[in-house]
């Protein structure tokens, strides 16, 4: 029983990791309705600055703090630069541009850093204060995140700017025609999800390590996390991120273990396809023709 | 009294597709102007074109300055509300937060929660569906909605597209009063599209008419309510 809590509660840390992803995947997705390949190399992409930016002697959380401002002005200059020019182009195309800008940020980081595996400091302390159930780090992960997502409520739910962002995504026609101007929203939300992006890398590295190609597990994650929830529902990314955690790590260490774990997370993608698509929260579409 | 908008040589097209051809005309100030045409004449594409909504050419000028390069937010900042064709409502926010973006491109906030309680005013029915998604309001409440949410610029001309779409007869006289109150007492400008050539002639104080894409008549409302052709076939009597 012990056991078992133990992987239930370390699923939950890493299940708000996932959790932040997807909640990344799903506002890119709710303004263009593409899912952002490159989400992950992003996100791993900042967490290399952080990893320099300790390495040159800055405390973590001034770190942190930098890191998350610096995802955001790269996610803003991603969106302005390389994705507004084919904002109009067909779907493939732009897959296609997710893909190289995937591509090319893991090899640049390769170039930059190389492909050793670097370990990556938690800024909580090693002993664990939640008795054996769960390590200091696990805890501080979860609180992390949860910090995140109360701020992304409070901003979108209760600010002018988070309610033109939401608006712009929804309908932008009727957005412009009340004096928003859409592609900064647009950007913006770029920002904010690779802001939301390094976070998670930060968060998520002290366990993984770090390497370039650290994310490529994660996105599998949040990816099956965003469709478990239903894609176009931050609450249900959430939710999914969790569940996908938990069930991931259970399902690990009790039934097909750590070495077939990913297969959790594609089987889980296909299987949502499959039967469910919209996800367990998501809307379903019915289109009048 | 000067013209606040004034619209010459427009045309406008959709890809290939050419539907205005050089429409002019001037909306004065403190006016209510309608277009009166049929189906595909050219109405709300001339609407839009005011918005940059669409490809355009010619010269649209408002309180004397070219506006016809700008883009549709900066138009609206101006003080331009478009209740468009449609309604434009944003259906999974709430009533409240489509009113607050109606006053989003303004520089005043304090007055913003002042004119809420005056639209309330106006529609009562709003309020009491401040917090519901404005998806579920019905068709003549989403049309007030759509009326507000321009209202909340407090703008200095309002187009509107078909504000009678859709409504029963007795609201329809009832939105159109509070038009009229609107123009009147805080002078506001209205540019309003109308297919029920009636109701619209009743409201407006100038009316063009348009048909494939030219502006082939134009007069005070009460000239045209007497022209003959106008009377058969838009008023058919």
């Amino acid at each position: 029983m012990d056991a078992f809590l133990h992987q239930v509660l370390a699923g939950l840390a890493t299940g708000g990791i996932y959790a932040s992803l997807a909640l990344a995947l799903v506002m890119i997705y709710q303004s263009t309705h593409l899912v952002n390949f490159a989400q992950g190399e992003m996100a791993m992409f900042a967490t290399y600055f952080a990893w320099s930016l300790i390495n040159a002697g800055v405390p973590y959380w001034p770190a942190f703090l930098l890191t998350v401002l610096f995802a955001f002005v790269l996610g803003v200059v991603i969106e302005r630069v390389i994705i507004r020019p084919v904002e109009n182009a067909p779907v493939l195309a732009v897959v296609v541009v997710f893909i190289a800008l995937l591509v090319i940020l893991n090899s640049v980081t390769g170039w930059i850093y190389s492909y050793t595996i670097k370990t990556f400091p938690s800024p909580f302390p090693p002993e664990p204060m939640f008795g054996k159930y769960m390590s200091t780090h696990e805890a501080g992960a979860i609180g992390v995140t949860l910090v995140v997502l109360v701020l992304l409520y409070l901003f979108f739910r209760f600010t002018p700017l988070g309610l033109a962002m939401r608006a712009a995504a929804q309908n932008p026609d009727s957005a412009r025609l009340v004096g928003i101007r859409v592609g900064w929203m647009l950007a913006l939300g770029w920002g904010l999800a690779a802001a939301i992006g390094g976070i998670a890398g930060m968060m998520v590295a002290p366990i993984v390590y770090l390497d370039p190609n650290m994310m490529g597990g994660v996105l599998l994650y949040a990816f099956a996390a965003a469709l478990v929830g239903g894609i176009d529902n931050p609450w249900g990314a959430v939710a999914g991120g969790f569940m996908v955690g938990v069930l991931e790590n259970v399902l690990g260490a009790f039934v097909i273990g750590n070495e077939l774990k990913l297969v959790v997370a594609l089987v889980l993608i296909i299987g949502v396809l499959v039967v469910r698509p919209s996800g367990f929260f998501g809307k379903v579409f019915v289109t009048r023709v | 009294m000067a013209a606040l908008l004034e619209i010459a040589n427009l045309h406008a097209a959709y890809g290939l597709t050419r539907v205005l051809h050089g429409v002019s005309f001037n909306l004065e100030e403190g006016s209510i102007t309608t277009l009166l045409g049929a189906n595909g004449a050219g109405k709300t594409t001339t609407l839009r074109a005011l918005c940059q909504m669409v490809k355009t050419e010619g010269e649209v000028r408002f309180a004397g300055e070219r506006i016809d390069r700008r883009a549709t937010e900066d138009i609206v900042r101006l003080g331009i509300a478009h209740v468009p064709d449609g309604r434009g409502t944003f259906v999974n926010l709430t009533t409240e937060e489509n009113l607050r973006l109606g006053a989003y491109a303004r520089k005043d906030r304090s007055g913003v929660e002042q004119d809420l309680e005056r639209i309330y005013g106006y529609f009562p029915r709003l309020q009491e569906r401040r917090a519901q998604q404005a998806g579920t309001l019905s068709g003549g409440e989403q049309q007030m909605l759509a009326v507000s949410r321009a209202l909340m610029l407090r703008p200095k001309l309002m187009l509107l597209d078909e504000p009678s779409f859709g409504l029963a007869p007795l609201i329809v006289k009832e939105l159109f009063g509070i038009l009229r109150a609107v123009n009147q007492k805080e002078h506001v400008s209205m540019l309003v599209v109308e297919q029920n050539a009636a109701m619209a002639l009743e409201l407006a104080d100038h009316a063009y008419l348009i048909e494939t894409g030219r502006v082939v008549l134009s007069g005070t409302a009460a000239d045209i309510k007497r022209d003959d052709n106008v009377r058969r076939s838009y008023l058919g009597y």
